[in-house]
């Protein structure tokens, strides 16, 4: 058992890991199937997990309207509309076009869901308004160097900021050039260092808590 | 004798129109593309004084033996040269100045690897046409790009610092860690939590599990699990990918059986929303706003997501914990989060966390490796610098080995 739970993973992701790391080292075709064959098995498996992901939904919902607990109602909707979107779909043969004409399973999609996705997207302008007037409250100095930065930025980044203080473009610009990518770039520089250390640790076996807990040596 | 200066000031100003027919391109040859996946073929010859932008060379191909010949690439014959950065000094297909044309299959002239063809070079200007010897060349894909063996080479030796780090970590195991504000307010989180008797609220982002933050994200759930399992506190988890929740399952069990609470593990502590970006967004929030969690922790990567999640979080009045390598996502978590891992903290909390030994050895690894690369970055900047004042490219025998050649 302990076999399967822990040296089994451990050899398939230390063969993979670095099968991997030295495909990236191997132009020849064989090393491209390879990966491109990976990526097929991965979206299969992705296709099965699904299934665990649906009956974790069911679970959730089943048990909030069995209990009626606060909210239940709202477990009823979404399991009709799952029935509803699920029947309207076989209906449809999973085509949101069929002819160039939009089918039913098309319309549901682009009549429910997409203005509910771009309903959710456009709340972020508030949620931005919100967090930067928090952000930009004048309460130290390092505050008040942000807030007189945000304010620059904001002007050089407008057109009509740029047309009524034409110096603020270039000085977006350096900010954003100098000091911005600066910082990016050591962000990502150790980003990258402690990814690839993490990747090197999972690898080589060292890192094994994704696998459930137990001990890291 | 008095037009003599005349001749001489119009072969002067007129020089190209006493030039004379173009010369046959010196050095001419054929063959199969270095470090690559094959199908393409790489020609190369020598520079002549003589290249301007009015003379153009054609590339004519076709299979050997030669059938008909196939226009397949024209340009003015003073481009295409290579130049400093197309090549590490130790890969160069041809001299510096020399020209080189890489020739990719293509519809109008498909290569085909192992099949032999023929190439040669047409030089046109003005009236005038001169043929190139014909050369041959076959292609075929390499096993290893030779261009990238600097990579390898960091590659090997960050592994070799790395397994040094660890070895001397269990040597001796007292490694000074700089203390991280983030992971220290973790146990204040889960009390707060606890002492309020709401929920706990753990997001993993939005990566699957073949990124390398949801990973670090789910090793930190590990031991958020363990402390709360303590604390017999409530965690919900809502997941975007079922695999990640199949693997955070595993995990917090685990968690529980080593707190030795597994009597207080719930089997719907991790849990499947959608894996769609705004429907789990919007899902997430109704969690926020109707439990009231009182300590929310975005570990992972994230994208236009993380603002709607953290402000809602933060107007719920929860402590904020977020740690992400999305740079682009940093400013919103900083604004809207009491405290923010960024970048590599997301990495180095597992080892923080745990204070194993091995674990915190690899972050003097990775620190010995960032001192390294700084190092090189203020040399290689200096002699960069120092190249270009001094019109010399003798450094770039140094700055070439730490160059991403493709």
């Amino acid at each position: 058992m302990i076999f399967l739970k822990r040296q089994l993973p451990l050899a398939i992701t230390f063969v993979m890991g670095v099968a991997f790391a030295l495909q990236y080292y191997i132009p020849h075709p064989v090393s491209e199937e390879a990966i491109t064959k990976v990526s097929d098995w991965m979206k299969i498996i992705s296709g099965f997990a699904l299934v665990l992901g649906i009956a974790s939904v069911f679970h959730v919902h089943a048990v909030k309207i069995r209990r009626q607990a606060p909210g239940w109602g709202y477990s009823g909707v979404l399991f009709a509309a799952i029935a509803i979107t699920m029947a309207v779909g076989f209906w449809s043969g999973g085509e949101s076009k069929a002819d160039g004409a939009q089918t039913a399973f098309g319309w549901l999609y682009d009549y429910t869901m997409v203005p509910l996705q771009g309903t959710m997207f456009s709340i972020l302008a508030f949620f931005i308004a919100s967090a930067a007037y928090r952000a930009f409250r004048a309460r130290s100095p390092e505050a008040s160097v942000l807030l007189v930065s945000a304010v620059v930025v904001m002007m050089g980044r407008v057109p009509l900021g740029q047309f009524l203080v034409p110096w603020t473009w270039n000085v977006t610009q350096w900010l954003l050039n100098v000091l911005n990518s600066a910082v990016r770039r050591a962000i990502l520089i150790g980003v990258s260092m402690g990814s690839v250390g993490l990747s090197l640790k999972i690898i080589l076996g060292k890192e094994r808590s994704y696998l459930g807990g137990g001990k890291d040596q | 004798m008095i037009f003599a200066p005349l001749v001489f000031f119009l072969l002067l100003i007129g020089g190209p129109a006493f030039a004379g027919p173009p010369a046959s391109p010196d050095g001419f040859r054929v063959f199969d593309t270095p470090n690559d996946a094959g199908k393409s073929l790489s020609l190369v010859w020598k520079a002549s004084p003589s290249d301007s932008k009015d003379r153009t060379v054609q590339v004519w191909a076709a299979e050997f033996p030669p059938a008909v010949f196939k226009k397949v690439a024209e340009f003015p014959s003073n481009t295409r040269y290579v130049r400093i950065g197309d090549f590490p000094w130790w890969a160069q297909p041809a001299g510096k100045g020399d020209h080189y044309v890489k020739l990719p299959s293509s519809q109008a002239f498909p290569i085909e690897d192992g099949k032999p063809y023929t190439v040669k070079l047409l030089t046109h200007e003005g009236t005038q046409d001169v043929w190139s010897e014909a050369a041959e060349g076959v292609s075929a894909p390499n096993y290893f790009n030779l261009a990238q063996v600097n990579n390898l080479v960091f590659v090997l030796a960050f592994t070799g610092v790395l397994l040094g780090s660890i070895a001397a970590a269990r040597r001796n195991p007292h490694i000074y860690l700089r203390r991280i504000a983030g992971l220290d307010a973790v146990e204040e989180a889960i009390g707060r939590s606890t002492e309020m008797g709401r929920p706990i609220l753990y997001l993993t982002g939005s990566g699957g599990m073949s990124d390398v933050s949801t990973i670090a994200a789910t090793v930190i759930l590990g031991q958020v699990a363990k402390k709360v399992a303590h604390y017999e506190t409530t965690l919900k988890v809502p997941h975007r990918d079922p695999i990640v929740m199949a693997v955070c399952q595993e995990i917090v069990k685990e968690a529980y059986v080593e707190a030795g609470r597994p009597d207080a593990f719930k089997e719907d502590t991790n849990f499947f929303i959608t894996d769609d970006q705004f429907s789990y967004t919007a899902a997430v929030d109704g969690i926020m706003l109707r439990e009231k969690p009182a300590a929310n922790f975005f570990m992972g990567s994230y994208f236009a997501e993380s603002l709607l999640l953290t402000e809602t979080g933060a107007g719920t009045g929860a402590i904020q914990i977020a740690g992400t390598d999305s740079d682009h996502q940093l400013p919103f978590f900083v604004t809207t989060c009491d405290y923010t891992l960024i970048g590599e903290e997301l990495y180095a909390a597992s080892a923080y966390l745990s204070r194993e030994p091995v674990l915190v050895g690899t972050l003097r690894g990775q620190d010995f490796s960032k001192a390294f690369i700084m190092g090189v970055m203020v040399i290689g900047t200096a002699l960069a610098t120092a190249g270009v004042m001094l019109q010399t490219d003798a450094f770039n025998y140094f700055l070439d080995l730490f160059r991403d050649f493709k």
